[in-house]
C-alpha cells in the first residue's frame, strides 16, 4: 500500500475473538471481542469465530493489522499469556496431524504464510486456559489474564497503528 | 493497564479443545490382540439438556453439537419435531432446506478431501507442505470452501450454526435475487469439483476391502440428503420411524461415545461410501461419469477411495445447489405454523458423515420430555475398529512408523467428528 493510498484509504484494523462460547475457558477470546466492542472503537472491526482455519485466512487476506485472541492448552499455567508476532515468527504447528477434521489458528498462520495471504500485521494472543468442559464459566487466573490482553490490544493498535501508515 | 497476573512467554501451540479420542492397538507374537477406537467425548449430555425445552429450541441447541455439521442437526431435529405434530414441509421450503444442506456438504467435503484427507495420500505431514509445493491446488480447496461457505451464510444467516432454520422452514426466506449471484460461483466450484475428483483418482490406494453393510437414506427421486427410507445392502428397508427396532446403541468401557450395531447383524457402514453404493442411480450423469472416469464402479468397498467419492459428492453438491437456484421462486411464506401436540417424532438426514438419527418424545405443549440422537460418529465407531482389526492384521509386517500413519489414515477415511465425537487422535501400538 502506497502512502497516498493510506490517506485516502484507513487501513484496515480487525480483532478476531475465537473460541467456543460454551466450553468455559475456551470462550476467553469470545469474552474479549465482546468486551472490546463495548469500547466502540469504530475504526476496529471485531469479529467473533469458532476457530474454522480456513474461514481465518478468508477473514485476515485483506487486512491490514489483525489481533487474534484464542485460548491455549499447552499444559503450562492457566492465565499464562502468549504473544505471537506472526508476520515475523514462525508458529509451531506440531499437534496438526492429529487433529481429524479441522484446523486450527496456527495451522491458519502458516496455511496463509505458504500461500502469501497474510496480512500486513497479525499479533496473536493466547492464554492458557484450565477448565474446557462444557458450561460458560470462565477460570478466575484466565479472566485475571483477559482483563491484562484487552489492555494489551488497545495499546497494540494505538502505538502500531501509525506503523500502518507508513511502513508501505 | 491491569496488572499483570502471568509472564509473558512464546508459545509452543495453540490448541482447540473441543474432545478427546484415542486409536489403541495392541500386538502379540506378530497377531493382533485387540483394537480399540476410543472416544472419551460423548454428545450425550445434549439429550439430558433437551429435556424440559421447547421444542422450537431443539435446532437452535442441537446445532451447538457440532460447528461442522450443524445444518444436519438443524434438519434431523426440526423434521422429528414436524413428524410429531404431522406436519409436512414440502415445495421450495424444502428444496431450501436441500440447499442449505448443499451449502454445508460443499464446505464440509472440501474441507477433508483437500486440507485433512489429501496430505495422508501424497505423504505430507498436513495440508500446508501441499500448499507449499501446489499452491494452486490448495487455493482451489478452499475457494471451493468458501462457496460453501456464502451459500450457508445466505440461506442459513451465517456460516457456522446457521440461525434462519426453524421448525416448519425458515424464519426468512432469501430473495431470488440474493442467490441467483451465487449461481457463476458455483459453476465455478462443480467444475472445481470435477476436477478434484480426477485429482484425487490419482492417488495410490492401499488394496483393502472389505464386505460392509452399507446403511443410508435412499429416497425414489433424489441423491439422498434431507429424507427417504433407511435402506442397506443386505436387504435392510424401513422407515425412519423403524430405526430403534433395527438399531441399538451399546457402551463399552474403553470409549464414552455409544457404539451402534444393527441388531442381530453387527457393526454398519455410513457416510458418502455408503451413500454412494446405495444410491449411485441417483447420482446426476455428470457425476456418474466422473465417478467412472475415476475408476470408480457403482458401489465402492476400499474406505480408503472415500476421498474419491467425497470429491464425487462434493461435485454433486455443487450441481444440485445451482439447479435448486435456478428454479428457485421465494415462497410466500416463510415457515409452516405449528400447533404442537403430544406424541412421538422422528428425523433423520445425510450429515456429510452420514445418518444423523433424532427421536423426541413431547408434551401436549410442545415441551420435550425425552430425546435421542445418534450422531454418524458414533454408528461408525464399531465399523472404524473392524477396518483397523482387518487393516492391521494385513499389514502387520509394515514398519511401524508406516503401520502408525496407515492407520490414522483408515481413521481419516471416516473423518470422525471433532464436536459431535472426538477431536484429537492418539495412536498407541502396543507389542507384547
Amino acid at each position: 500500500m502506497s502512502s497516498t493510498q493510506t490517506k485516502s484509504n484507513p487501513p484496515k484494523l480487525l480483532v478476531i475473538g475465537v473460541g467456543n462460547e460454551f466450553r468455559n475457558d475456551d470462550s476467553v477470546g469470545i469474552n474479549i471481542a465482546r468486551r472490546l466492542r463495548k469500547l466502540n472503537i469504530s475504526a476496529i472491526q471485531i469479529i467473533e469465530d469458532t476457530g474454522d482455519g480456513a474461514k481465518l485466512i478468508e477473514k485476515w487476506k485483506d487486512q491490514d493489522v489483525v489481533v487474534v485472541v484464542d485460548a491455549a492448552s499447552s499444559g503450562s499455567e492457566p492465565g499464562m499469556i502468549y504473544r505471537f508476532d506472526a508476520v515475523k515468527q514462525k508458529m509451531p504447528t506440531n499437534f496438526f496431524n492429529y487433529s481429524s477434521h479441522n484446523f486450527s489458528v496456527a495451522e491458519a498462520v502458516e496455511m496463509s504464510r505458504t500461500l502469501n495471504q497474510l496480512p500486513k500485521r497479525l499479533v496473536v494472543y493466547g492464554i492458557e486456559g484450565k477448565d474446557f468442559a462444557q458450561g460458560n464459566s470462565v477460570t478466575s487466573p484466565v479472566k485475571k489474564a483477559a482483563e491484562y490482553v484487552i489492555d494489551l490490544i488497545v495499546e497494540e493498535f494505538r502505538t502500531k497503528h501509525s506503523s500502518v501508515h507508513h511502513s508501505h | 493497564m491491569s496488572k499483570l497476573p502471568a509472564k509473558i512467554v512464546k508459545v509452543d501451540y495453540l490448541a482447540r479443545v473441543e474432545g478427546e479420542g484415542g486409536l489403541f492397538i495392541r500386538v502379540k507374537d506378530n497377531e493382533v490382540k485387540d483394537v480399540k477406537f476410543r472416544i472419551f467425548e460423548p454428545p450425550r449430555f445434549f439429550e439430558a439438556f433437551m429435556r424440559g425445552r421447547d421444542y422450537s429450541e431443539a435446532p437452535d441447541i442441537t446445532a451447538r453439537i457440532c460447528g461442522i455439521c450443524p445444518v444436519a442437526y438443524q434438519m434431523s431435529s426440526s423434521q422429528a419435531m414436524e413428524d410429531a405434530f404431522g406436519v409436512q414441509v414440502d415445495g421450495q421450503l424444502r428444496t431450501l432446506r436441500r440447499l442449505l444442506y448443499c451449502g454445508e456438504w460443499i464446505e464440509s467435503h472440501a474441507l477433508h478431501v483437500y486440507m485433512l484427507h489429501a496430505p495422508d495420500f501424497l505423504g505430507y505431514e498436513d495440508a500446508i507442505q501441499i500448499a507449499s509445493k501446489y499452491p494452486e491446488i490448495v487455493k482451489r480447496g478452499l475457494e471451493i470452501k468458501k462457496i460453501g461457505n456464502e451459500l450457508m451464510t445466505i440461506v442459513g444467516g451465517r456460516e457456522i450454526h446457521p440461525i434462519n432454520p426453524r421448525v416448519g422452514g425458515f424464519h426468512r426466506t432469501p430473495l431470488e435475487r440474493e442467490l441467483k449471484p451465487m449461481i457463476e460461483k458455483l459453476k465455478w466450484a462443480l467444475n472445481a469439483s470435477l476436477e478434484t475428483v480426477k485429482w484425487t483418482s490419482t492417488f495410490n490406494f492401499p488394496d483393502f476391502e472389505y464386505d460392509y453393510e452399507f446403511v443410508s437414506l435412499r429416497h425414489p427421486e433424489e441423491y439422498p440428503i434431507t429424507g427417504g427410507r433407511l435402506v442397506s445392502n443386505k436387504g435392510l428397508d424401513i422407515s425412519v420411524q423403524d430405526y430403534e427396532k433395527h438399531f441399538q446403541e451399546i457402551h463399552f468401557e474403553h470409549a464414552n461415545a455409544l457404539h451402534s450395531e444393527h441388531i442381530g447383524v453387527g457393526p454398519y457402514h455410513v457416510g458418502p461410501l455408503a451413500r454412494y453404493s446405495l444410491n449411485f442411480d441417483k447420482l446426476s450423469s455428470k457425476t456418474q461419469k466422473a465417478a467412472r472416469e475415476a475408476g470408480l464402479g457403482k458401489q465402492c468397498f476400499n474406505p480408503f477411495k472415500s476421498i474419491i467419492v467425497r470429491s464425487v459428492e462434493l461435485a454433486y453438491a455443487c450441481e444440485e445447489s445451482i439447479r435448486i437456484i435456478e428454479q428457485y421462486k421465494r415462497p410466500e411464506k416463510s415457515f409452516i405454523e405449528i400447533k404442537p401436540k403430544q406424541g412421538t417424532g422422528y428425523g433423520c438426514t445425510e450429515a456429510p458423515r452420514g445418518i444423523l438419527y433424532h427421536r423426541y418424545r413431547l408434551a401436549n405443549d410442545g415441551t420435550i420430555l425425552e430425546a435421542k440422537i445418534v450422531p454418524p460418529t458414533s454408528q461408525n465407531q464399531k465399523t472404524i475398529e473392524t477396518d483397523l482389526y482387518h487393516f492391521v492384521k494385513k499389514n502387520i509386517s509394515l514398519p511401524e512408523d508406516k503401520l502408525t500413519w496407515q492407520c490414522e489414515q483408515a481413521v481419516r477415511n471416516y473423518d470422525p467428528c471433532i464436536s459431535c465425537a472426538t477431536h484429537f487422535l492418539k495412536l498407541e501400538i502396543e507389542h507384547e
